[in-house]
Order: structure tokens, then sequence, then C-alpha cells
């Protein structure tokens, strides 16, 4: 079963992070990364730029909008995510406590949608 | 040979938990499981007057459960991939005996209440689950105790059901480094409901002891699952003592009475002595937890002829412990009325003061109520009434309120005497 690991961070306190503290967590996510790819969880993952860098699309009555900016202002913004391979909720909370960007933001775990087929 | 329909109810009863919990791992979903096993009931109820009790009547329920699935599951075409794996498994009759007796089956119970206070999901919804699937009440039932409309309850379950599902929240017993912290949640969802019966404060009082009873039940059952834990022991160990009390605690007119007031001849002898050899049981097999040292101090009191007679300083210091584990204004609160009885009114006086003017515990009665007795016993009473007066206006319930009446009336008669003579 797949989950997506989506991760919170606060992207101005981020910003605010000396070299070496960026460093060592760089180094982190690279370590977390090659585990989860030596255990065969790993199905892919990506860093996004930040949310000052997003644009918020919505199609009303047929005409499409942008807006500059993230669809929600939150405390703790979206900067990256993984999606795993895991037997179940708990292998997959296990693997999110690892992710660096846990320690001072927020993993959410969201299980990937399961379709059956029409018989 | 007949058979009472109280007689088959009686095994559904004791069965139904060992037997959901084996068919929720045979089918893999609570909801499936539980029509299931409705529908075997229901057989059982037709058959069972007319043929007689089978010899093995779990194994009966776990088969008939089991064929059950299986039609529905070739009714709906539903899950097509665990036909044949069913069906090996029903036709198998060695399958079925070996997973309806002995360690498996146990096995399943836990799995089942760990399942159920998975802390993926949230408190409410543990306890909701946790009595509904591992308790069998109703979904109604839970409600009325709860206090919360019975539609609000129906979606709890099945939100909560519906995450297991979706998430996957394994249906496992914790690994062993995973154990203590996962069976914490266990022991606070008992505990709660525990609690929740054991306040009694509003709503209909005899569905509320009820969850005392489920909860001590439940307790039983997690020791008897987990027996070489001390924890387990220790919180049923409380439960037990506390809830022998349970008959004193409010006189006929519907009014609290205080512990140092309660008719201890009335206790129940029985469950103390159980509960008193949990606790001992619990603290021999290791370091004191919270349970061990609330159960304790509950044993002090058990064990005491009268108030007066209670090893207060024990109880004090065990607080003290407490405190240290577990710090909480309300421990603390408990504390001072203990400082009180072992050094005297004005030392905890000091103590709940201190708290007052914390601000720590807004809107909790009992911390003027405490307050204003302490007050009432150095003979402060325009002070000690006034406090009284806070207390009634922040308590909730009628049984408290009555109680904080009584005794403002007791506090103004004496100021009326003192003013008189």
């Amino acid at each position: 079963m797949q989950y997506m690991l989506l991760i919170y961070t606060n992207e101005a306190e981020m910003a605010a992070r000396k070299p070496g503290e960026l460093s060592a967590m760089t180094q982190g996510y690279t370590e977390f990364t090659q585990s989860i790819v030596r255990s065969g969880n790993y199905r892919s993952g990506e860093a996004l730029e930040p949310t000052s860098t997003a644009t918020t699309v919505h199609v009303r009555d047929g005409k499409v909008l942008q807006t500059d900016g993230p669809y929600a202002e939150t405390k703790e913004q979206l900067g990256g995510f993984y999606l795993v391979e895991a037997q179940d909720l708990d292998e997959a909370t296990k693997m999110a406590a690892r992710i660096p960007g846990a320690e001072r933001g927020y993993v959410e775990v969201r299980p990937v949608r399961v379709f059956t087929k029409p018989t | 040979m007949s058979i009472e329909p109280s007689q088959i109810e009686r095994v559904f009863r004791e069965e139904r938990g060992r037997i959901l919990a084996t068919l929720i791992r045979f089918v893999g979903e609570i909801d499936v499981a539980e029509e299931a096993l409705a529908a075997a009931f229901e057989a059982a109820l037709l058959q069972w007057p007319a043929e007689g009790m089978p010899d093995n009547p779990r194994a009966w329920l776990v088969r008939a459960s089991r064929n059950k699935v299986i039609d529905r599951v070739r009714r709906e075409r539903v899950a097509a991939e665990k036909l044949p794996e069913l069906e090996r498994a029903a036709l198998e009759d060695g399958v079925v005996w070996a997973s309806v007796d002995g360690a498996a089956v146990e096995d399943d119970r836990l799995r089942l209440i760990f399942t159920c206070c998975h802390p993926a999901l949230n408190v409410e919804a543990q306890v909701a689950l946790t009595l509904r699937i591992l308790g069998g009440l109703g979904t109604e039932e839970i409600a009325r105790a709860f206090l919360v409309p019975s539609a609000t309850m129906g979606q709890r379950i099945v939100r909560a059901k519906a995450k297991i599902r979706a998430a996957r929240i394994p249906y496992r017993i914790p690994e062993a480094e995973d154990l203590p912290e996962r069976l914490d949640a266990v022991l606070a969802v008992l505990y709660l409901i525990f609690n929740e019966g054991y306040a009694a404060g509003s709503g209909e009082r005899l569905v509320r002891a009820d969850l005392c009873v489920e909860a001590i039940r439940l307790g039983r059952l997690l020791v008897e699952l987990l027996p070489e834990r001390a924890e387990p022991a220790a919180l049923l160990g409380l439960m037990l003592l506390t809830d022998a009390r349970r008959a004193t605690r409010v006189d006929a007119e519907g009014v609290s009475v205080l512990l140092e007031d309660q008719d201890r001849s009335l206790w129940d002898a029985e469950q103390i002595r159980e509960g008193l050899a949990l606790v001992n049981a619990a603290l021999r097999k290791g370091p004191a937890g919270t349970y061990a040292i609330q159960a304790a101090i509950a044993a002090l009191h058990a064990e005491a002829r009268t108030a007066a007679d209670t090893d207060w300083p024990q109880i004090a210091s065990l607080y003290s412990l407490l405190l240290r584990r577990h710090p909480s204004p309300v421990v603390e609160l408990n504390r001072a009325v203990a400082v009180a009885m072992a050094d005297g009114c004005e030392a905890g006086l000091l103590i709940v003061e201190r708290l007052i003017d914390a601000d720590v515990l807004p809107g909790y009665h009992w911390l003027p109520a405490a307050r204003a007795d302490l007050l009432r016993r150095l003979r402060r009473f325009t002070e000690a009434e006034a406090a009284y007066r806070q207390a009634r206006a922040l308590a909730g319930n009628a049984t408290d309120q009555r109680f904080l009446e009584r005794r403002i009336a007791e506090v103004l008669a004496v100021l009326q005497r003192h003013s008189g003579g």
C-alpha cells in the first residue's frame, strides 16, 4: 500500500537558518532518502520551491483564474513530499518520524486511494 | 433437552468478543465481521433450541459467521480475491478448531484492543470503538453515556472504522519496543471510560454505572491477556478499589458524600480484597507507575477503618511522588487535602491558595470547595461561605450542587448563631 508523506515546515524559520544547520539538514534528508531506497520503500520524493513561487488555479464558469500564492495561508507550508510503499500505517508513520522535517515541522501521512476495478 | 433463550444469550455475551476478534483477523474488516456475527447469532437462536446446544458453541458460531461472510462475498462479488482463502479455511475444520481455541484467540483479542486504541485515532474515537467493538455496547447506549446525540456517536464510529480500513491501521500486537507506549494508550482509554462512569454527575446514573462495570470488565481482560505487565494489574486494582466505594458516594437524598463521611461498612469488601491483591502484585512486578501510585493511595483509604485512622502522611508523600511523575494541578489539589489531614489545615490551605493564585484550574468547582472546607475547619466561616458559593456557582451537576448548598446552609447557621449569641 502506498502513502504520501507531506512535509510541512515553517519557510521563514527555514530561511533564517545558518549554513551549518542547513547542510546538516540536507545531509539528514540524503541519508533518509538513501535508507528508504535501500529498504525498497521509496517510490518518489521531491522538495518544493517556497510558497512565494506558488500559483493557485481555479476554473469557474469555464474561466481560468490564477492567484499568486498558495491555496491556504498556514503557519507551516508544504515544502516537500515522499511517496512510499508501506505494509500498514504503523510502518508509514515510523518512516514519517524519521524525516528531518518532522523534528520542527509536521509530516502528514495520507494513504493513497486504491480504486477497485468495476466488475 | 431444551435450551432457555437466556442460556443462549449468556453464551453470546461471553463469546462475542473472542469470536469477533478472530473473525476480524479472517475477514480483514470490522463491519463485515460484525454483520456476519450478528447473522450467526440469529441462526443460533433459531437452531439451538431445536437441535440442542452444540458441543463447542464458540466453534459453531465462528463457522456460521464465516459461512455468512462467504455467502456475502459470493452475493456481492466484492473482494473476490479473499474468497479462495476463506473457503479453504471454512472447509478445513482443523483450521476452525485451531483458530477458536488456545493462544491464537487470546492474541486476536489483544490485536483488537490495540487497534481500537490506536494512536492514529483521536481519543473520543478510541473510547467509542472500544465500547462498541470490545464491549459490545450499542451506539445508542454509548451516546447516552457520553451525553452526545446518537447520530454524532454513530458518525464517530463510522468515521473511525473507515479510517482503520482506508489508512490500513494494522490488526496487530505492537512490537516489544512500542508496547509500553501503546499499552499506556489502552490503559488511558479504560481509565477514561471508568472515570466517565464514576464522575456520574449528570445524565442517567444507571448507564454511567455501566461504564464502570464495562471498564472493569475490560481491565480484567487486559490483565488476563498481559499477565506479566504491572500496569494493567495496577489499573484494575485502582478501579476496583475506587468502585468499591460507589454505593456510599451519594446519600439517599442524592447529595455527594465526602470520603471522610462515607459509611465504610457499606464499601464492597470483596472488591477491596481483590483490588488490594492486584495492587500488591503490581508493586511486586516492577517500579510503580502512575496507576500503581494511585492504586496504592486508594489501598490506604480502603484499609483505614475511619477517616482519622488513615495514613495521611503516607498518602501525602504518594501524591508528591505522583506529582513528580505526572505534574497536574488536580493531583496537587489532592495532595493539599492529604497535607491538611497530615500537617494541619493551614499547611493544606497554603497549597490550595497557591493553586488559586496560579489560576491553573479555572472552572473546577472542587478547588474553591476544598478551600472552603479548609476555611470552615479553621472556623473562618465568613470566608468559607463565600468560597462555597463560588464552588456552587461552578458545579455542573446536581449531586455536587446539593452538597455545596447543604454546606452553605451549615456555615450560615453557625454564623447566625454567632451573631445572635
